[in-house]
């Protein structure tokens, strides 16, 4: 059997709006037109084995998503894969690099994300002083859904840099957040001002993922 | 993208049928076309994008270089909302600019029930909604499919109208349309040179007037249009233009596959059925054109399913050497092959079997009539005998659900009929408990039941629908006779098609109920979240017109159908012989057996003939 494979991709513009689910059949797709052929899971409803590390919400970019895959043929060239992969991708999405995955996905610990806090009507230079006096807190406890139905949860653990700038109508946010275990999604950013402080809650936020680093924040490919 | 539509998007379901973007699309620089088209179809972009047809004419339209030809599909009620609230007007997904701002807006109607649909998509780009209110020559509002069948219920809306075919009209259209904006010509002097392009219906060109009994007097022709407005078709079907790298969707729409057009045109002629009158003549692809389209297709779109459209997949007589091909190619890869309208009387165990091993899926089979006799009178070959023979394999090879589809109120149906239904579930039922081959999986039939529909261009479009009570009759009758615990039947509401067939029928005049339904927020209706029979039934009344009339009276023989005018080929005279036969129970034979000269093949360019 072929080895593991690893991509990384971007997905930014229109392509953020595909879901998880529509990513790998859009995947799946993009390999039979590039003419790869997946190696299939065995059984009795075979599927392609592939895997996207984590999973993205709707409405949110990347630079830096990771996909595990097999293929049917051995040593693939794998200098050769991003660009004919590329060619035959829906606008927005880009994959950047294939090659023989030496690190488990478990080992994925931080994200570099950016983003910005769009505010109408406010002031942003004021939101963004409140913004980080907001995030000074020791505790930020939110109300969210678990597996166990709703919960609270403290989220500044899981957060460990935050920067806000303003800028013209909004305020650039960049952080380096916990991918798992916790699973920070960026979009409770702002969904703890939502929450806690609503004079500071955004009018609208989006984030893009820049980098992924391990529990040592190195680099993590 | 738009700021406010970006905001909205990630709250909206499904946002990635609003963005565009998917593999293949095309884009243009909109600087240097001359004609920016935007094709709607006047359903949701998963419906829309599972529409061979839409796909065809988006690449014929965009191998013209001045024209950009983009799509619009209509948004679900949670979008639709959200752009209302934003004030965003419908766009079109390859450049996001507004419809409003296009040279032309194109609509493919393939049902009346996307009819209210094409208003709001109207309004929804700020365009006025009849052509009156249109001074100007852009943009120009024109619309082609099934619908052209009977223009009239959407004559007053639309500019021009594509009857038949359109790979080679529009593009006629859209160069005249080019010349005209070039030129400066009014919309006056576009419109009545465009009626003189074969297979264009411009109805604003029609003076209708009515008679004191409300039927139709006379259509009357001005300024030099056709008193008969021939249907356009490709005479060499096999060459015909075929969109083999077609854009592939990055959600999930109804038919993610790959689909290949046998033929245009059913031998079969059923009564009831306009598809099958209306494409006619009979014409085919050779089985290598299409295996070529194919691997072609699937390579291009990474899809892992193909399928074989065509109204009767079974009359295609190079099917195995078609199956043979595909699967020579599908098997292998794990793309799996499927052949809807499988026909029960020449049902192939060899075919079957072949399919099995890829996919298996039940056994359907439009059996239409519940006797031998409404079958013969309807013109639907299908015995009780192919049916059995069909299930007895099929039991035998493993299969274990059977769907039965037929129609109450066709002509001629007795309570007899209705019981010969029930009557052929219990045999099918009978026939698995000796055939079966895993006895312990259980067996499950389902019989669905819909009503009646008289289509205009179908030998059947001079009959009266029966009434809401009768049919609901006819269903409790068929009901209480269907007894066996592994017999389900289904029967769709009739509320629906008693709307159906008034704008099916319906003249001029029903347009103002369909503008009026529009105002009170009909959209979508042919989506039972959205349909409102209530909201129909009062607009008919508001705008003073009578239901009985247009779906419970039957036309006499002389009497000038409001549609007469338009010419899908067969001719009337042909629709009313077989209706005649109809009341004498007697068949006609297909056009494989002996060709009944129906008229359509008079359109067939010289040299060509019926694919008989
Ligand atoms: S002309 Fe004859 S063969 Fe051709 S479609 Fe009509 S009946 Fe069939």
């Amino acid at each position: 059997m072929s080895e593991k494979l690893r991509l990384r991709f971007e997905k930014t513009g229109r392509a953020v709006y595909i879901s998880h689910l529509d990513l790998m059949h859009t995947m799946q797709r993009a390999f039979n037109r590039a003419g790869y052929e997946l190696k299939y899971s065995e059984g009795f409803n075979p599927h392609p084995q592939i895997a996207i590390a984590l999973p993205l919400s709707v409405g949110a970019g990347s630079l830096c998503e990771i996909m595990d895959f097999r293929l049917k043929e051995e040593n693939p060239d794998l200098a050769a894969l991003p660009g004919r992969l590329t060619a035959v991708m829906p606008e927005g999405i880009v994959v950047t690099e294939a090659y023989l995955p030496v690190r488990k996905t478990a080992e994925l610990k931080w994200l570099r994300v950016e983003g910005v806090f769009e505010y109408d009507e406010r002031d942003p230079g004021e939101m963004a002083a409140g913004l980080e006096d907001f995030y000074r807190q020791e505790q930020i406890v939110i109300t969210k859904k678990t597996k166990r139905g709703m919960g609270e949860t403290d989220i500044r653990p899981g957060i460990r840099e935050l920067g806000f700038t303003a800028g013209e109508g909004l305020v650039e946010v960049s952080a380096v957040i916990s991918a798992q275990e916790p699973t920070i999604n960026p979009e409770l950013l702002a969904e703890a001002l939502r929450q806690l402080k609503p004079e500071l809650a955004p009018d609208f936020a989006k984030f893009t993922r820049i980098e992924t680093y391990d529990a040592g924040m190195q680099v993590y490919r | 993208m738009d700021k406010r539509l970006e905001r909205i998007l990630p709250r909206v379901q499904k946002p990635a049928r609003y963005t565009g973007g998917e593999y293949n699309q095309i884009i243009k620089d909109k600087n240097k076309v001359d004609i920016r088209l935007a094709f709607c179809f006047p359903d949701t972009y998963e419906i829309g994008m599972s529409n061979l047809g839409m796909s065809i004419l988006y690449h014929t339209m965009n191998s013209l270089d001045f024209v950009w030809c983009e799509r619009a599909y209509a948004p679900w009620g949670d979008m639709y909302e959200e752009m209302n609230r934003a004030g965003i007007p419908l766009y079109a997904l390859e450049s996001g600019d507004p419809v409003g701002d296009f040279d032309a807006v194109a609509f493919s109607i393939g049902y009346e029930m996307a009819y209210t649909t094409v208003l709001d998509m109207l309004h929804m780009a700020g365009i006025p909604l009849r052509t009156s209110d249109r001074p100007g020559l852009l943009p120009l509002i024109f619309a082609g499919g099934t619908a052209a069948c009977n223009a009239e219920p959407m004559a007053p809306f639309l500019d021009l109208f594509i009857v038949g075919e359109g790979e080679e009209v529009n593009n006629e259209v859209l160069t005249l349309l080019r010349t005209a904006k070039l030129s400066g010509w009014s919309k006056q002097d576009f419109l009545v040179k465009a009626a003189q392009i074969r297979g264009v219906y411009v109805p604003s060109l029609y003076e209708v007037s009515y008679n004191e009994d409300g039927t139709v007097a006379a259509v009357s022709p001005t300024q030099g249009a056709p008193a008969r407005v021939t249907k356009r078709i490709l005479s060499d079907f096999d060459k015909a233009p075929y969109p083999t790298a077609p854009i592939v969707p990055s959600t999930e729409v109804v038919h993610d596959r790959v689909s290949l057009e046998l033929f245009r045109g059913c031998p079969r002629g059923c009564r009831f059925c306009q598809a099958g009158h209306v494409y006619r003549p009979l014409r085919a692809k050779k089985p290598e054109t299409l295996v070529r389209q194919g691997i072609e297709s699937l390579q291009n779109t990474g899809h892992e399913d193909v399928t074989l459209l065509s109204l009767s997949t079974s009359d295609y007589r190079p099917l195995p050497a078609l199956c043979d091909g595909l699967l020579e190619y599908c098997e292998p890869r794990s793309i799996g092959l499927s052949l809807p309208s499988l026909r029960a009387d020449n049902f192939s165990m060899e075919i079957m079997e072949r399919l099995q091993k890829v996919r298996k899926s039940g056994l359907t089979f439009a059996v239409e009539g519940g006797s031998q006799r409404l079958r013969d009178a309807v013109n639907k070959n299908v015995t009780e005998e192919d049916v059995l023979n069909t299930c007895r394999i099929a039991f035998a090879g493993g299969w274990n659900t059977v769907k039965l589809y037929y129609m109450l109120g066709l002509p001629t149906e007795t309570d007899e009929d209705i019981l010969g239904i029930a009557e052929m579930a219990n045999q099918i039922l009978h026939c698995w408990r000796v055939n079966a081959k895993y006895k312990n999986r259980g067996v499950k039939i389902t019989v669905s039941t819909s009503c009646f529909i008289p289509k205009p261009q179908s030998p059947f479009q001079w009959e009266a629908q029966i009434s809401l009570e009768e049919y609901l009759r006819r269903v409790n009758l068929l009901r209480s006779a269907i007894t066996a615990r592994n017999v389900t039947y289904n029967w769709h509401d009739a509320e629906t098609s008693l709307i159906e067939a008034v704008l099916s029928k319906g003249d001029r005049r029903v347009a103002d109920a369909i503008e009026e339904v529009w105002r009170q927020g009909g959209r979508l209706d042919a989506w039972t979240d959205y349909f409102s029979y209530e909201r129909w039934i009062k607009a008919f009344e508001t705008c003073g017109l009578d239901v009985d009339f247009y779906a419970h009276r039957e036309a006499g023989k002389d009497e000038l159908l409001p549609w007469d005018h338009i010419d899908m080929g067969v001719r009337k005279e042909h629709l009313w012989k077989e209706r005649e036969k109809a009341y004498r129970s007697e068949l006609s034979p297909d056009c494989r057996h002996q060709c009944s000269a129906c008229g359509a093949a008079r359109l067939l360019d010289r040299g060509f003939k019926c694919d008989e």
